[in-house]
């Protein structure tokens, strides 16, 4: 410790002989230093800006579908099986810790009515206001989103998209309007922000969101998968995907006579069973997506009680494409960045070897000189190595200072966004500390290697 | 008591394929307490000598005895170690440290010594010593502040800082006036009464040489006369 205390010493004093030299020495670092770290904080701030961007088109979404269903071998599609349940979707925002959040989707394609317009949107949803988290949708254009009472109560209200409110509404203000979807009124709480195309080319705004329960149970209400379930058949699975229902409009009418009591009693009935068409997911970020599906697998595997080899009900889709494209652009990004930043290192570090080496040879003298004091070949080595390498740190601590104040100014003039970096700066100064070390470690061991006899007669 | 004893030194230079001889035997001997002057003209082997009696270099052959260690054979870092310790060095140019304050010259020894004396402990001895080769007001002063015979006294106060029992002295009145000169040498004197140093001037001055109790001549890399002290 106390070595080390002379040896900063020594160095310092060195260093403060010739204050130019060494201001004008460490130049190099000080501008590499300050490259890298305001080159890092513009390029993060601009690659999460890009990175915000491209979430909110959903690349950290994770969707899970009903599984297929097949009959003798025909298979009828993807969501032919009816398996997902609102309680599971609750059961992933509880039990996924990589899951942020969880919205149930019941979809219906029908037509929406205002005054003497009607519009078919592409999307009604019937869902909960986590949808909005989930598509990154949280702002509202006007009024507010409507609430998990609202999808308690089964409440006839909705949110409109930004297409649908011109199609149907032009000029006027939605809110608290009424419109009609398959002769359901809904009453219009807010009106979403413009989201635009989706990767697909779909519009997005081309929207109605309502609460599921109400999509569900109002809407949709004629679909099989309820009138299945009122009467508590469990029929195969093909009797599910059977459309005829269609033909039987409002077929609530039991097919069978009621049970008595006895036969109630021995018979209990099945736990009503309340299906859901996807259920849409978010993942705390999209690196965890993998996880996040991994941990879905699981908790479905366990609540569909799926063993081990059997063929899941369900499954998972997530943006990978996207994910992809987003990672392999930010990667690029920052190994371009990392590329200048190491040239203009080295350049930095080039500089102080050079100065190091005329700073050796000018100081031949007392290098002969501290040798016959009896410093060690050793000593001086640590020496000039310590010299080298506080001049790279000093030159690393003006360059922080320098980068973030050009960030800061990029930030404030330009309004580009900048985002401190804490390992910009540990990599800062690690590497200046290593170019000190090895483009100082030569001169130094030059200097070790001087015989102190001719070093005292150099003139 | 002896302090330095070399027995039949040699040291051949290997120029490519010439060898060339420059000590050819040198034995003598130094009591702890004298003063003595190493005289000879300019290629009689003087500095080498010097050198090798300095622990700068090896002899080729024969042994070299310093207070009671045989250092003729030992590696560099424990030659470092022995001229840390055992050697004062004082120059002809002073070699003082430029922009760089009196007393951290004098200090600068230390930092290779390794000892645990505390910083405050060491600055007060430099003082001290700086104060006895009377330049107690000019702790401060870098080098370019002060006077030739100035400097040549940081130096001495330098070489004394580590307490060694020898003290070299090359040429140390070279670069300065005949007064100044004088003065350099009485505090030679001094210090040589006073802590009973050892002190070797080595010099081709005769009045230089003066001041010293005895003279070695060396001559063509022999030595000519006083290789020994009177009493032994």
């Amino acid at each position: 410790m106390r070595t080390l205390i002379t040896v900063l010493g020594m160095a310092t004093l060195a260093l403060r002989r010739n204050v130019m030299r060494s201001a004008l020495t460490t130049l190099g670092i000080v501008i590499g230093v300050a490259a890298v770290i305001a080159m890092m904080e513009i390029g993060q701030g601009s690659s999460a800006a890009v990175q915000a961007t491209i979430q909110s088109m959903g690349a950290d979404n994770v969707l899970v579908q009903p599984g297929t269903a097949s009959s003798g071998g025909v298979s009828f599609g993807s969501g032919s099986v009816i398996t997902l349940t609102p309680q599971d979707a609750e059961a992933i925002a509880r039990d996924c810790p990589t899951i942020g959040a969880v919205a149930p989707v019941v979809r219906a394609r029908t037509q929406v009515v205002f005054g003497n317009r009607n519009w078919v949107p592409l999307y009604i949803y019937g869902t909960t206001p986590s949808f909005l988290d989930v598509r990154d949708w949280q702002e509202l254009e006007q009024g507010d989103a409507f609430t998990d009472r609202d999808v308690r109560n089964g409440s006839k209200v909705c949110l409109i998209g930004q297409t649908l409110k011109k199609e149907l509404f032009g000029d006027l203000s939605p809110l608290g309007k009424e419109v009609r979807v398959q002769n359901v009124a809904f009453k219009v709480v807010g009106v979403l922000t413009r989201k635009g195309a989706n990767m697909m080319g779909l519009d997005q705004d081309d929207i109605l969101l309502a609460p599921w329960t109400t999509i569900k149970y109002r809407v949709s209400g004629s679909t099989l998968g309820n009138v299945n379930q009122s009467t508590g058949v469990k029929g195969d699975t093909s009797q599910q995907v059977n459309s005829l229902s269609q033909l039987y409009p409002g077929t609530s009418a039991a097919l069978y006579p009621t049970p008595s009591a006895t036969q109630a009693a021995d018979t209990p009935q099945p736990v009503r069973f309340t299906n859901v068409d996807q259920i849409l997911a978010r993942a705390t970020s999209t690196a965890e997506v993998p996880t996040a599906i991994k941990q879905v697998t699981r908790l479905l595997h366990e609540r569909h009680r799926i063993k081990m080899g059997q063929a899941d009900d369900f499954n998972i889709r997530d943006m990978a494409e996207m994910t992809k494209a987003l990672a392999s652009t930010s990667t690029l990004m920052m190994r371009l960045l990392l590329c200048v930043a190491l040239i203009s290192l080295v350049v930095g570090g080039v500089g102080i070897m050079n100065i190091m080496l005329v700073s050796v040879t000018e100081r031949t003298r007392e290098i002969g000189l501290r040798m016959a004091v009896g410093a060690r070949a050793k000593d001086i080595l640590r020496q000039f190595l310590v010299e080298a390498v506080l001049l790279c740190l000093l030159g690393g601590a003006v360059g922080i200072a320098v980068g973030r104040g050009g960030s800061a100014l990029v930030a404030l003039l330009l309004k580009w966004p900048t985002e401190a970096s804490l390992p910009a700066v540990i990599a800062a100064v690690a590497v200046s500390a290593t170019v000190g070390v090895v483009f100082g470690y030569y001169p130094a061991w030059k200097a070790s290697r001087l015989d102190p006899i001719e070093a005292l007669r150099y003139e | 008591m002896t302090l330095i004893r070399l027995n039949d030194v040699r040291k051949t230079y290997h120029l490519g394929e010439l060898d060339v001889p420059v000590l050819k035997g040198v034995s003598l001997g130094i009591e702890r307490g004298e003063m003595v002057a190493l005289m000879g003209a300019s290629g009689s082997g003087k500095s080498t000598l010097m050198n090798i009696l300095g622990c700068l270099d090896r002899p080729t052959a024969g042994d070299y005895w310093l207070d009671g260690q045989e250092v003729g054979r030992l590696p560099g870092d424990a030659r470092a170690l022995v001229r840390n310790r055992k050697i004062g060095f004082v120059f002809q140019s002073f070699n003082l440290l430029t922009r760089t304050s009196a007393i951290d010259n004098v200090l600068m020894p230390l930092s290779y010594t390794n000892s645990d004396l505390p910083r405050r402990e060491a600055r007060r001895r430099a003082a001290e010593l700086l104060q006895r080769v009377g330049l107690g007001d000019r702790l401060d002063h870098h080098p370019s502040q002060l006077s030739g015979g100035q400097q040549q006294r940081v130096a001495i106060a330098r070489a004394l800082v580590n307490n060694p029992p020898l003290l070299f002295a090359d040429e140390p009145t070279g670069n300065l006036d005949s007064r100044t000169s004088k003065e350099m040498l009485e505090l030679f004197q001094k210090i040589n009464t006073e802590e009973c140093i050892t002190i070797i001037l080595v010099t081709h001055d005769a009045t230089v040489a003066g001041y010293a109790r005895r003279t070695i001549r060396i001559h063509d890399g022999l030595i000519e006369n006083g290789a020994f002290g009177a009493v032994a």
